[in-house]
């Protein structure tokens, strides 16, 4: 790994300011930035370490009913405190990689890398999440825009993410053995004004919704809605884990399961 | 250069690291340590599990100075005051969870961390629990079979997942 200066700030300000400098980068929990320094495809001067902002961790609820996770809170302690506030997401959360990188991997973090395999773009635009950034609100539906690409500005952060709770959620996912990412994952909500199906690890544009699925199940919510959609494999993920159709196919399938789940 | 400072087993450790220096490289090559293994050096391993302020992390996937201040436990502090193998350690020893041991210290401080958040965890839940440490000798029955006995349960006839 190249070499570079961490800066460790303790508030969002004093972040944002160190992040004005040439070539300089943020570091959340670092499961993804680190091995990526090793293998030398980053080489920024300036890591702005966000672990120490107090003020970015924590989860609690809103005065209109939203869990508000703050950026930099490890998915051990989303799995731990928003369980009993919504169910769905803190499963998602106690089901990426492993304890060891749950107490460290943040989502602020995943949202801004926006990997196209990862589990918490799928929690947050199949939510309809706000992503809250150090200066402005973005929806999730503006805020994934392709494979590790999103509406985040240069030096800009992403301090909390605000969750609407459905009436139900599940996350369904198809791992890849060895890398333990999504192949292919769901996460299904169910609100009182309709269905959000977001689906991970399939698109060669990043996480996206299935909007013939919502339709279907916001007018019959049973897993034989859906059974007769399919979604086309030819922009989709292919490699040596699986083809384009095969991912194709493993969305209805996941989508399925979880709806199955939600019963 | 950053001078950097944290409880390692309950002693005091300082040392000057780089940006880059990651806290398993700190804990090996600086403090000696090496017990703490780098297996794969890409987080998938966990042969280099150590507990930071009480939690299980990856030591090759975290930078010194993002310890620094910290109370950092490795397998080295593991042992009783009296230097006897602790009731994981022994309970690895008795069951044979072991052959080349170079997982070793990652799955006994995992075990550690599990047993401290579930004291009498399942078997799948074990198993579960290990998802970030590779172990390519034993094929993992005597591992789960050994934090079974080390969390005071029956050990059953582990069957093949």
């Amino acid at each position: 790994m190249y070499n570079f200066e961490i800066e460790q700030p303790g508030t969002i300000s004093d972040a944002v300011r160190a992040l004005g400098q040439e070539e300089a980068q943020p570091l959340s929990g670092g499961q993804t930035l680190i091995p990526t320094l090793k293998a030398r495809l980053a080489a920024p001067s300036v890591l702005v370490s966000l672990s120490g902002i107090d003020e970015m961790k924590g989860v609690c609820m809103d005065d209109e009913g939203r869990l508000c996770i703050g950026g930099a809170t490890t998915h051990a302690t989303v799995a731990q405190e928003a369980a009993a506030h919504y169910p769905g997401l803190a499963s998602l959360a106690a089901r990426i990689g492993d304890p060891a990188v749950r107490n460290r991997g943040t989502i602020g973090g995943s949202l801004a890398n926006n990997d196209p395999s990862a589990c918490y773009p799928a929690g947050a635009l199949g939510s309809g999440a706000t992503i809250v950034t150090n200066n402005r609100e973005i929806a999730a539906d503006d805020y994934f825009q392709g494979m590790f690409d999103t509406a985040l500005e240069e030096g800009e952060i992403v301090t909390e993410v605000k969750f609407p709770v459905p009436e139900a959620a599940h996350y369904e996912k198809f791992l890849q053995p060895a890398s333990r990412f999504p192949l292919v994952a769901a996460f299904v909500a169910k609100f009182p004004d309709g269905v959000r199906v977001a689906i991970t690890g399939a698109s060669n544009g990043g996480v996206f919704r299935w909007s013939e699925a919502e339709a279907a199940l916001s007018s019959n919510f049973s897993a034989d809605a859906i059974a007769g959609l399919s979604l086309d494999g030819s922009n989709m993920i292919n490699d040596l884990h699986g083809t384009g159709a095969y991912r194709a196919h493993l969305c209805g399938v996941m989508t399925k399961r979880a709806v199955a789940a939600i019963g | 250069m950053t001078q950097v400072t944290m409880t390692v087993n309950g002693k005091s450790m300082s040392g000057d690291v780089e940006g880059r220096t990651l806290l398993a490289q700190f804990l090996r090559d600086d403090m000696g340590l090496t017990g703490t293994h780098i297996g794969c050096d890409t987080s998938q391993c966990g042969a280099c599990v150590v507990h930071v302020n009480g939690e299980a992390v990856k030591a090759c996937t975290m930078f010194a100075v993002e310890a620094n201040g910290a109370t950092v436990d490795t397998i080295e502090g593991q042992a009783n005051a009296d230097g006897s193998l602790n009731v994981i350690q022994q309970a690895f020893q008795d069951y044979h969870g072991l052959q080349c041991g170079f997982c070793t210290p990652g799955m006994v401080m995992s075990a550690a961390a599990l047993l401290k958040e579930n004291s009498k965890p399942t078997e799948a839940e074990i198993r579960h629990y290990l998802d970030g440490n590779i172990c390519r000798c034993t094929g993992y029955h005597n591992i789960v079979k050994a934090i079974m006995a080390a969390s005071g349960q029956d050990v059953p006839a582990v069957a093949a997942e």
